[in-house]
């Protein structure tokens, strides 16, 4: 019995560069940068002060009516991935409860809700800042936080239900109520490599026959006092912030960091029986999934290892997974962000997995104008990949120039490349903790 | 032919100890693993105990692998100690003879505790009362100098996953879910589909957790999930009990091995028990309650059995996700129930987090441990602190005293917050 076929009917991006397909692809394919100087907070006091921020996102506009109210106890993180499950049903031209509530999927329901699954890749989910604060400055007596009245009357001054913002598996739960989704779920919190494990992990599920239908991809916010805190003790950000524009040079020879932003995205997969039944366009096919870790130095999480070895494992089980050889690949999505070490590390393991062919297959690379979006980075580098393989082009990565000589790739950097792209590689790696994957997709055939 | 997955290893740090057969001795004969909490000064909170792990030294289990870890939080240094002891069980000091990208890791992980005293800290000093809001210039001078980095990477969920992969060298499929208080079933019956599928051989999987700390007990005070019987902490913890007010929080760690049969096999490993049946759903319904109804937690419990090709006669035991919540333990029952018909009132049913605490992420694997014990021993553990029956709650809840009973087969449940259904069905070898 030949394995169930698992294509991508649906795309939802939710970025700086832009919301849904037509304007995230446009800005690739115009080379616009969407980073500039923070305006969420006062960055004043941080060497970096410079990041990508989405503008004018409304729950409202992606729930139906009576479910508005909920935007109350969501996080940042939580509101994008509603709206990238927005985007991304509405894409799919799937009728969900939400979608023919608010008027925008007319006639019946055309999915069965128990074989509709969830995986949304979360990050550390950082508390709201001024939210907790007042409260926490509420309990303190001459500038000295009072521990015993926080205990007996600080914490009432919290929403009672404060803690459901930030838990991780709160982007599924609200997107599976939103439309209704009762399949199996799951909430991946692996860094940057949350998108591409929980897209993986969907589509094992959709091929075993567990779901016919999986949202999935990730998303999360790291425009916020703490998160950038956070990249800034473990000396990730670059600090070009005269020409934000500039700042993120993944593969570059003088890139210096990388730089905060925010955003998602979920892909709609689907069976593919299912799709031609529904008579929907479909984007691509996944073919191959691969998962793989450094186990290199425990004491220090952030550190890569210097030859790639859980990326190349990664790249490795998906071109097996696929039936392929690197051989057959045509281009490959990087994760580079901007990093010297991690891109150095990425570099090597695709070096080592081309071979030969490292002189003649592009590599594409999108940081430059999103920046780092944390567990949403790989789902949105995914979705550049799928639209890459249907449109035959390969958008550039515009600050790689001059390129690092040690990374040794043939990197997409000037202008929008036509390329005939059957077979094309996504790799997501965690910039701490270890975790690396990779996703293989095909130019669809019937 | 569908590869099959078995357990040939497993260890635990619980609030009653880490050694496997002194808990269990002590969960059959229905002793509390809950204090006064010490792990910070509770003693105006709502809650003022929980079920604490006890004089914790991650180095005793660790040895020269120490220092490779010492800068862990706290859940990872329990995930690594469980992991440690489940590895020893496996027999696999000696090393495994297998490829070591087919070695995984799929941990149902919490977040690490919060750096609490500097995270206030830096709260008030930054906090605006004129202006009423975050003076984030204010803030970051007083964070950056008080908080660091070891102490913030280390909280990140995927940390705990990543130190189990470099202690024993797991260069495969790596994962960290954070279903809440279903994480870990849900990671070891994703492990197993990963078994299966052949991604890998061997996984190392469950869940650690400690939630013990100001912050997680403020957000669970605040939802009024935990008991308050500060003066009765012994037996706050009473699932199913009509005066039960809620959960007492745990924290520890559950992991295991699960292997391929055929490579279990091979190198003449002891098998424990077969995991056999998953399935996972969510509610869709609010983020706040269960289905009144128990939609998803029927929809995971069929979609285990029928995974595992098993019906509901076949299952002698149901360890329970029985919090001791009013809601969770009546729409569970009535899960139960909807399930099992007429066989409901027959199939002995506990839960341990009346004796451990509700160990959240971590809860899932240490009760799939129970699971494994009551096979092998043919006992099943009581729900302690079971007095007074809940017209709700109407089934044989294996009240205060173990059981001796012929178990093969059992289920077992976990649900987390926001509707997360994960169900786990583990068989006897044969």
């Amino acid at each position: 019995m030949s394995r169930r076929r698992v294509v991508i009917t649906g795309l939802g991006p939710v970025t700086p560069l832009g919301i849904g397909v037509t304007e995230f692809w446009n800005a690739l394919l115009e080379k616009r940068s969407a980073i500039r100087c923070l305006q969420a907070f006062d960055p004043t006091r941080f060497d970096s002060r410079i990041g990508g921020e989405i503008d004018g996102l409304k729950v409202a506009n992606f729930v139906h009516k009576s479910y508005r109210k909920a935007a109350k106890i969501m996080a940042r993180d939580i509101v994008l991935a509603v709206a990238a499950a927005h985007q991304a049903l509405g894409d799919a031209g799937l009728h969900t409860k939400c979608l023919i509530e608010r008027g925008e999927a007319e006639g019946e329901p055309n999915i069965d809700n128990t074989r509709f699954g969830a995986n949304i890749g979360a990050g550390l989910i950082c508390a709201d800042l001024p939210e907790l604060a007042e409260v926490l400055h509420g309990s303190s007596k001459n500038g000295k936080f009072d521990f015993a009245h926080w205990g007996s009357e600080g914490i009432n001054n919290l929403t009672p239900l404060w803690l459901l913002k930030f838990l991780p598996n709160m982007l599924a739960c609200h997107v599976t109520i939103v439309h209704d989704a009762q399949g199996p779920s799951n909430t991946i919190t692996c860094g940057e490599a949350s998108s591409h494990l929980a897209i993986g992990e969907a589509f094992r599920a959709i091929v075993r026959g567990a779901a016919d239908v999986c949202t999935c991809g990730g998303a999360e916010s790291k425009v916020s006092p703490m998160a950038v805190l956070r990249q800034e003790l473990g000396r990730r950000l670059s600090t070009r912030n005269d020409t934000p524009e500039k700042a993120c040079r993944p593969f570059a020879a003088d890139r210096d960091g990388t730089v905060i932003s925010e955003g998602g995205g979920l892909v709609i997969l689907e069976e593919l029986e299912h799709a031609r039944r529904r008579g929907v366009r479909i984007y691509a096919e996944l073919v191959g999934f691969g998962a793989g870790h450094d186990a290199y130095m425990a004491a220090q999480p952030s550190q890569p290892h210097p030859d790639g070895r859980g990326l190349t494992v990664a790249m490795r089980k998906a071109l097996k997974d696929a039936g392929i050889t690197a051989g057959q690949l045509d281009m490959v999505a990087s994760a580079g962000c901007g990093l010297k070490e991690h891109d150095r590390s990425e570099a090597a393991a695709i070096r080592t997995v081309l071979g030969e062919r490292i002189t003649d297959v592009p590599v594409m690379n999108i940081k430059a104008g999103l920046g780092n979006n944390g567990a949403g980075s790989g789902a949105i580098d995914c979705i550049a990949a799928v639209l890459a393989t249907r449109y035959g082009t390969i958008p550039p990565a515009f600050n790689s120039e001059p390129m690092d000589p040690d990374c040794g790739l043939k990197m997409i950097t000037d202008e929008p490349t036509d390329a005939r792209i059957d077979y094309a590689l996504s790799n997501a790696y965690a910039l701490g903790g270890g975790q690396n994957a990779a996703l293989l997709l095909k130019r669809f055939r019937e | 032919m569908k590869r099959r997955v078995v357990i040939t290893g497993f260890g635990w740090v619980t609030p009653l100890g880490c050694d496997i057969e002194t808990v269990w001795k002590k969960l059959l004969s229905g002793q509390s693993g809950a204090n006064p909490t010490t792990n910070f000064d509770a003693h105006t909170f709502p809650s003022q105990f929980a079920a604490e792990v006890k004089n914790f030294d991650l180095k005793a289990f660790l040895g020269t692998h120490y220092d490779n870890h010492k800068t862990c939080s706290r859940n990872a240094g329990f995930a690594l100690a469980a992991a440690e002891m489940a590895w020893q069980s496996a027999g696999l000091n000696g090393g495994l003879d297998v490829d070591p990208d087919m070695v995984g890791v799929y941990l149902g992980g919490g977040e690490g505790p919060i750096d609490f005293d500097n995270f206030a800290a830096a709260a008030v000093a930054g906090w605006n009362p004129e202006q009423r809001d975050l003076d984030t210039v204010r803030w970051a001078e007083v964070a950056a100098e008080r908080l660091t980095a070891v102490k913030e990477f280390e909280q990140d969920p995927n940390c705990a996953a990543g130190h189990l992969a470099c202690r024993f060298n797991a260069q495969g499929p790596n994962f960290n879910t954070l279903t809440a208080c279903a994480a870990s079933t849900q990671a070891l019956g994703e492990a197993t589909t990963l078994i299966r599928r052949g991604d890998a051989d061997v996984m190392i999987s469950g869940g650690a957790h400690s939630m013990i700390h100001p912050l997680g007990v403020t957000g669970f005070n605040r939802l009024t999930a935990l008991s308050t019987r500060n003066d009765s902490y012994a037996t706050a913890s009473r699932p199913f009990d009509k005066s039960r007010d809620g959960f007492v929080l745990g924290e520890g760690s559950g992991i295991l091995i699960l292997e391929e049969l055929e490579s279990a096999k091979r190198r003449g490993a002891r098998i424990m028990a077969e995991i056999t049946g998953y399935g996972s759903t969510a509610d869709a319904f609010r983020v706040t309650d269960m289905h009144e109804g128990g939609r998803g937690a029927i929809a995971a419990m069929k979609g285990a059995l029928d995974d595992a090709g098993l019906g509901p006669a076949d299952i002698d035991y149901i360890s329970a996700h029985g919090t001791s919540t009013e809601e969770n333990d009546k729409v569970e029952s009535l899960a139960i129930r909807t399930v099992f018909g007429d066989l409901a009132k027959q199939v002995p049913i506990s839960s341990i987090k009346s004796m451990l605490g509700h160990l959240i992420a971590g809860a899932g694997a240490v009760e799939l441990i129970t699971c494994t014990l009551a096979i092998r021993d043919g006992v099943i553990p009581p729900t302690a602190n079971y007095t007074e029956p809940d017209p709700n709650c109407d089934l044989d809840y294996v009240p205060n005293q173990s059981r001796q009973a012929d178990v093969r087969t059992c289920l077992s449940n976990s649900f987390g917050f926001g509707g997360q259904n994960d169900t786990l069905i583990v068989r006897a070898y044969e």
